[in-house]
């Protein structure tokens, strides 16, 4: 198995009501966060999220930070009250400080975690839609900065063993991530955090990254992040939580994001990963190739050479199809094929001409758009209606998305149907504890008291007490795993006797 | 201005790819024409906010991770 692993995205949209900028984004995403929990029959003050296991503040490197040395942006349990519900496709939808978020349950495979991430986009504009009931309206964006300096996440989480050393990852991992961009990045008016300087640049969050490795995530953000909070046997597994990436709408873009990565990881883990692609100013470089469209900047690598992004990236995808050639020859997984078939043909077009890739990358099809607007209008970068493109680029609403009207129009490549997108709203994938944890919150919604990525807390009835049930291994509670012992189970009380009799070998822990 | 479009030499029969009916970025229907292109910004025309100026400027949001 190489690309595949437990992963998954999180995403903080944007959200605003237009014509008036100072409405409250807290009290905004509250009310889309609760009109959507309400439309599917879940109370959003019922099922509680479970803070227990919580630990931001725990560092990769190996020490907790103190609670009152951290901003308060690093603490996540600061208002208990708002909106956080679990959905019974297993994602957690809820209210991050300043913005609704989407947390997609945890898949195995690259392709999944495109449809789960869709699915959230789908939330997203129902949630929109039902708001849309009582003006004055409220509009998401799936996007990564405002162009006036603040800029928000969308989060990629990988399950690695814990025996990998970290600065492994660190060293193996972090060129990877500045030249992954020319694939992945969404395009953006403006260049600097705030936009100073007019242009156009490949990804909307490089501007923000200001160091190499660090445990922050809402200022001085660090290309590779240390938060350890794995949500699962500590001492088996790491999460390990990437937090450079764009929002990505185009389906072969986002499938590269995950499936490069995994791939990546997968040679990291197995100490395959060279150690000679060092680059010499990571952070610099971050910046200078996501300000160069044309990709020809050459960058400069520790051991003195000087070669472009798309070379570095080669090189990369090289080591790895050989990798993958050399240790599993013809017999690799569907996923992994599908992965090394689209980094080939994204390379191969972007090698021959940038803009070909239109069909596959978000940056090209956005550049490719205000080009065309540039010809025909006359625009310069600092046209106001250059901006407006990029911001309703990503609007969620199917009919007013610039992105969302491409794909109706057939305009950009596909990889996951509509009608697969549907059933992952409401569906979790059968393979991980998602499955365990959705199926639970629709088949005993009034029993299930709170829930998170490692519990859930039932309320059996009656007087007994509350009961916790730890789910510390995201590969047990699947369909097949424990399937037919929740077809059995009527009520929760009746599951947990079941999960705990000798022959449930509770496939959940 | 994007002009032709790349060739596929790598394409395989059988390879897990676009969805069925999505166009072969290879095909000649890819070739970007005029009518094509004023198809696509008239149809963005149509959905864009209409005062650019100000959606831009009341666009602000409070940063997150």
């Amino acid at each position: 198995m190489t690309v595949r692993r437990v992963m998954g995205i999180e995403t903080e949209y944007g959200i605003a009501m237009p014509g008036n900028p100072v409405a409250n984004p807290m009290v905004m995403s509250g009310q889309v966060v609760t009109a959507y929990a309400q439309s599917q029959g879940i109370r959003p003050s019922r099922v509680l999220w479970d803070y227990t296991d919580e630990a931001p503040l725990r560092d990769a490197r190996g020490f907790e930070m103190p609670r009152d040395a951290a901003d308060a942006s690093q603490l996540t349990d600061e208002d208990p009250t708002m909106a956080n519900v679990v959905l019974t496709n297993g994602a957690r939808y809820y209210v991050d400080h300043a913005h609704p978020e989407y947390s997609s349950p945890e898949v195995t495979s690259p392709l999944a975690a495109v449809r789960y991430d869709r699915a959230g986009d789908a939330i997203a504009a129902a949630s929109v839609a039902l708001t849309a009931q009582w003006p004055p309206a409220l509009a998401m964006y799936k996007n990564n900065t405002d162009g006036k300096g603040a800029t928000y996440g969308s989060h990629e989480n990988y399950l690695l063993r814990r025996s990998t050393p970290f600065s492994r990852v660190v060293t193996g991992l972090t060129p990877f991530l500045v030249v992954r961009q020319v694939m992945c990045g969404a395009g953006r008016v403006g260049i600097g955090a705030a936009s100073a300087q007019p242009g156009f640049q490949i990804a909307q969050r490089s501007d923000f990254f200001e160091t190499e490795v660090g445990l922050e995530t809402t200022l001085k953000r660090p290309i590779i992040n240390t938060r350890d909070e794995p949500h699962a046997v500590a001492d088996r597994y790491r999460r390990l939580h990437v937090i450079i990436g764009d929002a990505n709408h185009a389906d072969v873009a986002n499938l590269l994001k995950l499936g490069t990565t995994s791939l990546v990881l997968h040679l990291i883990e197995a100490g395959a990963m060279p150690d000679t692609l060092g680059v010499r100013n990571p952070v610099g470089t971050l910046h200078e190739i996501s300000h160069d469209p044309t990709l020809r900047t050459r960058l400069e690598m520790t051991d003195g050479r000087r070669m472009t992004a798309l070379e570095l990236l080669r090189e990369i995808q090289q080591t790895c199809v050989e990798f993958v050639q050399t240790r599993y020859g013809g017999d690799v997984d569907s996923d992994t094929a599908q992965v090394l078939h689209w980094w080939e043909r994204v390379l191969d077009s972007l090698e021959t001409d940038p803009m070909s890739a239109h069909r596959y990358l978000d940056w090209v099809a956005k550049l490719r758009v205000l080009e065309q607007y540039r010809d025909r209008d006359a625009l310069q970068w600092d046209s106001p209606r250059l901006g407006a493109i990029d911001l309703q680029w990503s609007d969620v609403r199917p009919d007013k998305g610039i992105f969302a009207r491409l794909r109706a129009a057939g305009r950009v490549t596909e990889l996951v149907r509509a009608d697969e997108v549907e059933q992952a709203v409401s569906e979790p994938p059968s393979d991980t504890r998602a499955w365990f944890r959705g199926e639970c919150i629709r088949r005993y919604r009034d029993q299930v008291v709170a829930a998170s990525w490692d519990s859930l807390i039932f309320d059996v009835g009656g007087t007994a007490p509350l009961r916790r049930l730890p789910m510390l291994e995201p590969t047990r509670g699947t369909r097949d795993g424990v399937g037919q012992i929740l077809d059995a189970s009527p009520d929760a009380l009746t599951l947990l006797e079941r999960l705990a009799a000798p022959e449930g070998d509770t496939g959940i822990q | 201005m994007a002009g032709q479009e790349q060739t596929r030499p790598h394409r395989r029969d059988g390879e897990p790819d676009d969805l069925p009916d999505a166009p072969d970025p290879g095909a000649a229907t890819a070739q970007v024409g005029d009518t094509e292109v004023d198809d696509v910004l008239a149809e963005i025309d149509g959905v864009l906010e209409t005062n650019s100026e100000e959606f831009v400027r009341s666009f602000v949001q409070k940063g997150g991770q």
